[in-house]
């Protein structure tokens, strides 16, 4: 057991735990925030996508002494109810999602996404989604939604 | 109203009929409503919130919907069968429109005003658009919803609608993408463990040995070991080392009575070989007639996996005498009872409590993670027990859809259409659900475990694999043979559509095979012996929808003269760059013969793989509670259908199933999905709803078979289509 440094969401946060333990179990049990989901723990499915120094990262195969005096965002950092960010929004103006199991790992790949490519064609969004599995099947939904979120970016940026 | 002639009560009202197990009023402002039907993803809560504002006259915000739960809901069975709207909406409706009509008329009788004159307007009693002064909440001391539903008070008029029939925002999709605690997963109790289970490797395995000590140093922190017979569970507090532990415990545990099984199992023939219970459902078997024309064909389809996108989970805690659980099972009181006969407790010391999981498609490893809680449970009394299937164990232990042979085959009459028509189907179960006891892994590991549940099937309709395999087409004679195969090498149950993908794959495959030998275009063909309206419709309008054009000259080596449509965006344009062949494939079905009607066009493009760039669809499900939850319902059956299609089998080797993780077992991802377009077609309508679920899923198989056949000109009729098949079958040609 050692004690780590990391921020989470903007915030300085220190975890002691075995220097192996997954950034998931981190996040999950260590710290409550229970928005990052495990799917299949071997870095297959996306379900437990974070931000990593602004990177999506499995946070499944990611071990806590790995992302030390690193940058995590999780879905809690994205947005609230109260202040969502755009994509979530755009996810529920949309009605993205049936389950939603999957919505949090994709939501943090969108970010990802619009981050480097502000007004990503269809393809490009699909392609920077295809690391996260959604069975329910509300693929075309959610390109859509991710769509809308770039282009209500976009208009917010030029504004 | 005393004279009326009794009402036909939905069973869900007969089932539970007091109306205070329905709706109640003890909170000011707020209401109370409770439904059997549980969220698996398919937006249920939201529709029933809609049904009970609608006929109880108030805003859906006021509603508390409690769903799924063995001390507060009434009992509907399983959520599954596309019946949750069909069945328990009505049942919910009928409650709701009656509990209104009480209040109105007790209303009546203490203001003296003549009962017509007055209507609720969100909870208050109004007359003439002026509030009365009396509201539901301060009438519900002086009613007594304890009696039974009647339900002879009138439903409304779909044309009288202001919340049914809306697309009413999901009431459940805002925290899942805030990321709050919505699933079992999610949970956390005070002292809480974590449990992973040695899973049994086979029914009927025992544990020779096991290494107590390389399991006790495998972890890096406290653990447990609970043992019953051959049920092994390891349990810690810290989630991390006992996950680490259960990845290697598997290995320091031998087992007795593991017999290898056949692999070459995965593909659907050895059906054809095995001792079957056989029945014949229908016109009794035809004298072939002298002379006519006769055409068969055979279709298959390996075991298909749910395939959850996270392993199942539950929480349990046995605590003074009383067992909790916390389960996304799709009936909790189905495995209350399974799990009273599992523990020999009386089911009323028991309470099973629905809590949202990873998306639902079927009997998946909901019931035996919530039986593996409850097990260790209740032999560790007062901690509660969390239990997280590990991902290979949800591939390698859930129970999966049973591969399937279905032969088609018909007589036909001087205008090449069907005078007599056979679907014979083999099939291993496709329902093995927990019910009185058997039929849960952790109650097969325990010691004195159950008898295997026997092997039969409902013969009711809609059956389960023999399910669609009557087709909706007017032929004159018409029955289904059914081969039940009582062993089969994996556990199988109920997944989406259960027998009706393989039934209507095969139904609709040959569908086209017969139009193209009778050289009548495919949508023609099928109207031509399609009389029910509704179903005509689906058909009309999903041709098009897709701009179908009948064939001027049929060639089946260069399709049948569909214009591509523009090319799929996903693919980042180009016009199929080298494609071997576009096709276009239309098909029919209406799920179970009495549910939704859905018709397909799907358009592939073939280039070794196969890959759908468009999917149109028209269905009709009566009147339709909430039009966008219907239509995400419909994408997402064709978005599964086509992973069904194109890439899913689940794979065996000696010691069971192998495919266990989402290499060996793919589904479709985001760049494969196509552009979908759905239309509910009459909708607003006084046609009772039908369940919607399940309708588009074996018409999209069966769509894409077709307009893979018009690409390759040659038919595959082995599910999945992968590249392998289409190769070889370029090769042939």
């Amino acid at each position: 057991m050692q004690a780590f440094s990391l921020t989470i969401n903007g915030n300085a946060v220190s975890v002691t735990a075995a220097a192996d333990t997954p950034l998931l179990d981190v996040l999950r049990n260590h710290l409550g925030l229970v928005g990052t989901k495990f799917g299949c723990g071997v870095e297959q499915c996306g379900s437990c996508m974070v931000l990593v120094d602004g990177k999506p990262e499995k946070s499944c195969g990611k071990t806590l002494s790995g992302v030390a005096g690193r940058d995590i965002v999780t879905i809690e950092g994205l947005g609230t109810p109260q202040h969502s960010h755009p994509l979530q929004q755009a996810f529920l103006d949309e009605q993205a999602g049936q389950c939603g199991y999957c919505l949090p790992g994709i939501l943090i790949s969108a970010k990802a996404l619009l981050d480097r490519n502000p007004a990503p064609s269809r393809g490009e969004i699909a392609r920077a989604l295809d690391d996260n599995i959604c069975r329910c099947g509300s693929h075309a939904r959610i390109l859509r939604a991710v769509a809308r979120a770039a282009a209500q970016m976009r208009q917010g940026d030029a504004r | 109203m005393s004279d009326a002639a009794p009402a036909m009560l939905p069973p869900a009202l007969i089932d539970n009929p007091r109306l205070d197990q329905w709706v109640g009023f003890a909170e000011p402002g707020h209401v109370r409503v409770a439904t059997g039907k549980v969220e698996i993803g398919q937006g249920v809560l939201t529709a029933m919130v809609q049904i009970a504002a609608e006929e109880l006259d108030i805003m859906p915000e006021r509603i508390r919907l409690d769903a799924g739960d063995t001390d507060l809901t009434p009992n509907e069975g399983y959520t599954s069968g596309s019946q949750s709207i069909q069945f328990g909406g009505v049942a919910l409706r009928l409650a709701c429109a009656e509990v209104r009509g009480l209040f109105l008329d007790h209303a009546a009788a203490v203001s003296g005003h003549p009962r017509a004159e007055l209507a609720v307007r969100d909870g208050a009693i109004i007359r003439g658009g002026e509030p009365t002064g009396h509201d539901y909440w301060s009438l519900a001391g002086a009613i007594d919803l304890g009696r039974a539903a009647t339900g002879r008070t009138p439903i409304k008029r779909a044309g009288e609608h202001t919340v049914v029939g809306t697309n009413a925002p999901r009431v459940d999709l805002a925290a899942k993408i805030f990321g709050e605690a919505v699933f079992v997963h999610d949970m956390a109790l005070d002292g809480m463990v974590h449990a992973r289970l040695v899973r049994q490797p086979r029914r009927g395995a025992t544990i020779a040995t096991v290494d107590e000590a390389a399991i006790r140093r495998a972890a890096k922190g406290p653990i447990e070991l609970v043992r019953d017979g051959n049920f092994l569970a390891i349990v810690g507090a810290d989630e991390t080392v006992v996950e680490a532990v259960a990845a290697i415990a598997p290995g320091h545990v031998a087992w007795d009575g593991v017999d290898p099984i056949n692999p070459f199992q995965e593909e659907a023939r050895w059906l054809l070989q095995q001792p079957s219970i056989d029945r014949t459902i229908g016109a009794p078997p035809a004298d072939p007639a002298s002379g006519a024309r006769r055409r068969e064909a055979s279709f298959t389809r390996m075991h298909i996996a749910h395939a959850s996108v996270a392993p199942s989970c539950a929480m349990a805690v046995y605590r003074d005498g009383r067992l909790e659980v916390w389960t996304h099972s799709q009936g909790v009181y189905p495995l209350r009872a399974a799990l009273a006969r599992t523990l020999k407790l009386d089911p009323s010391t028991i309470s099973v409590r629905h809590v949202q999981g990873p998306g639902c498609y079927g009997h998946n490893g909901a019931d035996d993670a919530a039986a593996d809680a409850a097990v260790i449970a209740f032999k560790t009394p007062g901690t509660p027990v969390r239990v997280r299937w590990r991902r290979e164990e949800e591939f390698g232990f859930e129970r999966v859809s049973p591969a399937m042979v279905t032969t088609v085959s018909a007589t036909l009459d001087a205008s090449g259409r069907p005078a007599d028509w056979t679907t014979e189907i083999w099939s291993g179960r496709h329902t093995s659900r927990p019910g009185g006891g058997g039929n849960l892994l952790a109650a097969e590991a325990l010691p004195d475990p159950p008898p295997p549940p026997p092997p039969t099937e409902s013969s009711n309709a809609p059956g389960a694999g023999t399910r669609n395999g009557d087709p909706l087409y007017a032929f004159p004679a018409k029955r289904i043979v059914h081969h039940l195969i009582a062993e089969t090498p994996v556990r199988t149950s109920s997944l989406r559509g259960l027998g009706a993908t393989l039934n209507v794959f095969a139904i609709e495959s040959f569908m086209d095979e017969l139009a193209e030998a009778a050289g009548v275009d495919p949508v023609a063909y099928r109207l031509s012996v399609l009389a029910d309206p509704r179903a005509r419709a689906v058909v009309e309008r999903a041709a098009a929808m897709s701009g179908w054009q009948p064939p001027s000259s049929p060639s089946p080596a260069s399709g049948r003269g569909q214009p591509p449509s523009s090319p799929s965006p996903a693919s980042g344009g180009g016009q199929g760059g080298g494609a071997a062949g576009r096709g276009r494939g239309i098909a029919f079905a209406r799920y179970k013969n009495l549910a939704a009607y859905a018709a397909i066009v799907a358009e592939v493009e073939i280039d070794e793989s196969v890959r759908v760039t468009r999917v149109w669809c028209a269905s009709d499900a009566g009147l339709v509670i909430n039009p966008d939850g219907a239509i995400n319902q419909l994408e997402g059956g064709i978005v599964q259908a086509i992973s069904w299609a194109l890439k899913e089998g689940v794979r065996l080797d000696t010691a069971g199933i192998s495919s266990r993780d989402w290499d060996t077992y793919p589904v479709l991802r985001f760049s494969e999905v196509p552009e979908i377009e759905c239309e509910l077609v009459g909708a607003v309508t006084d046609n009772p709803p039908l369940g919607i679920g399940e309708a588009s899923g074996g018409p999209t198989v069966a769509a894409i078979g077709n307009a893979v056949a018009q690409a390759l000109g040659t038919r595959l009729r082995d599910l999945p289509l992968t590249r392998e098949r289409v190769m070889a079958a370029l090769l042939k040609a």
